[in-house]
């Protein structure tokens, strides 16, 4: 069901509240990182901010929820959400078997594209765990 | 964590989870696991199959002597008398207002002769209970919590494996025997926390280890305290510490079946006022309509009206949906009744259920 191995995939940018965002232009793809994945555990709710809400970095700005834990999803970067995986309210445990793709949370137009800089990249992220 | 890892116990079988690559976290001052593979799985293992928990952070109490009895009247609630030799009896510790100090199993294990199943995080307080009032009878009180781990094997295969495994002879529900584990004396118990049927075992914590890995060898599912949680609220077994509190009273918690005032227990007078006058709140089990999982400490709302709060909440596998139980107003704790609980700000739709919330196939 889940990802047994940690992985931290090169092409994206990684936040240390454990979100990860895959910056393409001027939108990013966000996400939860397999080590927050594998810290709540099997993930059975999430509900994501509605479609034109407005992130802010380092905000929290939904929660995903296993049986035993909430947890906040912070914002790596700044933007306005144009679209939410609505396939998670059907299958939130895509979250835990594939966080990185089909377990996507929300896409973003970025409001400051300058604030990716200050993200890690995947081994500076995963040196940041040990 | 908060708590240091140096200051937590930890069970006979502490390097058996360790090893099997249970995640472990601080529990009433225990290092537990909380799950193995996962709380989904396991609380459908338990379900559909059977499964194993460690429960040995619970306490066992030895009440042995002449006075035993009216020892046992005065501390506990339910009526000690009507349980037999092998006899098994849920009950409550009181202080003088009716709070509730602890929920117990209250085991006859021969004619003056009691073990006395306590929870963890209350086992001191307990024991301070029944020290005070020990000094009025003639009875002898000893911890024998060292003495014992404690396996909780639950699920519809339960028996016939452990009976398989074990070549053991298993009491019926509710009621408890001598056997011997491994060699060694042991309780075997027909209880469990989990609405399914299933033993608890005490035995020799030198043997636990190998009990257990025999047991798992066997097609025993390994189960953490995660799915321990999951499984008794869907049966609406209470938890002390969230459902019942010495804030808390046994007619309000709806174990006023567990409470027999004639017997004359510590707090007894307190009860039969609560009775007979009826509580402004009572405990109810509600289930969630649409998305959303209940917390404990979630207020519930009637309109904009704040008319209780969730002791126990969570994502209930078996239901696929939220579960859990609140102490309502009275008028407000029948089934069917149409509520809302305040879920960190989002107003999520439920519905007072009637008890168990799930509801075993038969």
């Amino acid at each position: 069901m889940t990802l047994a191995e940690a992985s931290y995939p090169e092409d994206l940018k990684y936040h240390a509240e454990h979100d990860w965002a895959r910056i393409e232009g001027d939108e990013a793809t966000l996400g939860i990182t397999w080590y927050a994945q594998d810290s709540l555990g099997e993930v059975v709710f999430f509900e994501g901010p509605e479609v034109g809400a407005e992130l802010t970095k380092d905000q929290p700005y939904a929660e995903v929820e296993s049986v035993k834990a909430v947890s906040d999803v912070v914002a790596p970067v700044s933007g306005e959400v144009i679209a939410v995986n609505e396939s998670l309210s059907d299958a939130p445990e895509a979250i835990n078997a594939d966080p990185y793709e089909t377990g996507w949370l929300v896409k973003v137009r970025l409001s400051d594209p300058s604030e990716a800089d200050s993200l890690m990249d995947a081994a500076a992220y995963a040196a940041s765990l040990e | 964590m908060t708590v240091e890892q140096s200051v937590l116990r930890r069970t006979p079988l502490f390097e058996t989870h360790k090893e099997a690559g249970a995640k472990l976290v601080p529990f009433a001052g225990w290092e537990m696991p909380v799950q193995y593979d996962g709380i989904k799985e396991e609380h459908i293992a338990v379900r559909t199959h059977a499964g194993i928990f460690d429960v040995s952070h619970m306490g066992q109490i030895e009440v042995e002597g002449p006075g035993s009895l009216a020892f046992l009247q005065r501390l506990v609630t339910n009526d000690v008398a009507k349980v037999g030799i092998g006899g098994a009896q849920y009950s409550l510790l009181l202080n003088e207002d009716a709070g509730v100090i602890d929920d117990l199993f209250v085991y006859r294990l021969a004619h003056d002769r009691y073990l006395v199943i306590t929870n963890a995080g209350n086992h001191e307080a307990d024991l301070a209970q029944f020290g005070l009032v020990a000094r009025d009878f003639d009875v002898y009180v000893r911890d024998a919590s060292a003495n014992y781990a404690m396996l909780a094997v639950q699920g519809p295969n339960a028996r016939r494996i452990l009976e398989h495994t074990l070549h053991l002879d298993l009491p019926p529900r509710m009621e408890v025997g001598a056997r011997q584990i491994g060699r060694r004396p042991a309780i075997v118990c027909g209880t469990g926390y989990t609405g399914e049927d299933g033993v608890e075992l005490l035995i020799d914590p030198e043997i636990a280890p190998a009990i257990w890995t025999e047991l798992v060898d066997a097609g025993v599912v390994p189960c953490g305290l995660g799915a321990r949680d999951t499984l008794r609220l869907e049966v609406c077994f209470h938890l002390h510490g969230n459902d019942l509190t010495t804030e808390t009273d046994p007619i309000s918690a709806g174990l006023g079946w567990a409470c027999a005032e004639a017997t004359g227990f510590i707090g007894s007078d307190k009860v039969a006022v609560l009775r007979a006058n009826g509580t402004d709140e009572k405990l109810a089990p509600f289930v969630i309509e649409g998305p959303g999982i209940p917390r404990q400490g979630n207020p519930v709302k009637l309109g904009e009206d704040t008319v209780g709060e969730v002791t126990s909440g969570t994502f209930s596998p078996s239901l696929a949906k939220g579960i859990g139980m609140a102490y309502l107003r009275t008028d407000l704790a029948e089934p069917g009744t149409e509520l809302e609980i305040d879920v960190r700000g989002k107003r999520r739709a439920a519905r007072v259920s009637s008890k168990p919330l799930y509801k075993k196939e038969r």
